[in-house]
């Protein structure tokens, strides 16, 4: 199965909703608290993202068997410096997302703490993509003995 | 402890969710106003207590499953925001001590914080 979400830049009304419609629909098919959990926080960081830093993106989650993958792809522009960007506390997001609870660095690094696998490109002044894979229990990957 | 003990203790006013507060137990309490630690710290059934109003706040606890949020030091957020929450089943509370009173209260009265202490880590 695969969805698509688009995520408009600077909508703050509406960041969020992309990551809550593909949390209801990964309940929906009855797939693992825990899993579904680390796929909503990934998913919303990263829509936070496209929503603080790009004019628009999109989001497309492919949901198989073995794992979920979540593709997000903005317009924007990029990050010239990713491996700065992955530190936990790094931000150029400006005064005003940091009153809003988000902007303080924890976005990237909180995307891997959840996903299983974590690939970050970028070209300044066309934009950004995360892709991220979420492995379903019972395959190889499921249990990374880490609490979360 | 019950939202309903939750809002006995902070003498707080019920914003939205009034009918679930006998029937939602919080298991843990957050204090923070950076929703991103939030969703990096926090377990399901969590009640968070938070100085920030915006539709973050609601959006956040929908998608992380917390319990319920209470609004320190007497904030309130839009009646957009109480809406939002109201469509989600999200009961909101509002109390007028001050994120570390409202905290340490909770906290005294049992209900213990959501993250790892820092002897887990050996720091104590």
């Amino acid at each position: 199965m695969v969805l698509h979400f688009e995520v408009r830049g600077g909508d703050f009304a509406a960041a969020g909703e992309a990551s809550s419609r593909l949390k209801a629909v990964l309940r929906q098919l009855g797939l693992e608290a825990n899993l579904i959990r680390r796929v909503a926080i990934a998913t919303y960081e990263a829509e936070m993202n496209v929503v603080i830093h790009a004019y628009h993106g999109r989001i497309e989650a492919r949901i198989a068997p073995a794992a979920v993958e979540v593709a997000v792809t903005d317009e924007g522009p990029g990050i010239p410096d990713i491996e700065l960007a992955m530190q936990e506390g790094y931000s150029t997001a400006p005064e005003a997302i940091r009153e809003m609870g988000f902007g303080a660095g924890m976005g990237l690094p909180n995307m891997k703490r959840c996903a299983d696998e974590l690939r970050v490109e970028s070209q300044v002044g066309v934009g950004t993509s995360v892709y991220m894979r979420f492995s379903l229990p019972g395959t190889a990957k499921e249990d990374r003995g880490e609490d979360r | 402890m019950r939202l309903s003990e939750v809002r006995r203790i902070l003498g707080a006013e019920v914003l939205t969710g009034e009918e679930l507060l006998e029937k939602v137990e919080a298991l843990s309490v957050c204090g923070a106003d950076l929703m991103s630690d939030v969703l990096a710290f926090t377990k399901e059934q969590t009640l968070l207590c938070t100085g920030l109003t915006n539709a973050q706040v609601v959006r956040t606890a929908e998608l992380i499953g917390l319990c319920g949020v209470v609004f320190v030091r007497g904030k309130r957020p839009t009646e957009e925001v109480v809406a939002m929450a109201a469509q989600r089943g999200l009961p909101l509370l509002s109390t007028r001590y001050p994120l570390y009173e409202t905290c340490g209260l909770l906290y005294t009265a049992g209900l213990p914080g959501c993250g790892d202490k820092p002897s887990d880590h050996g720091c104590a």
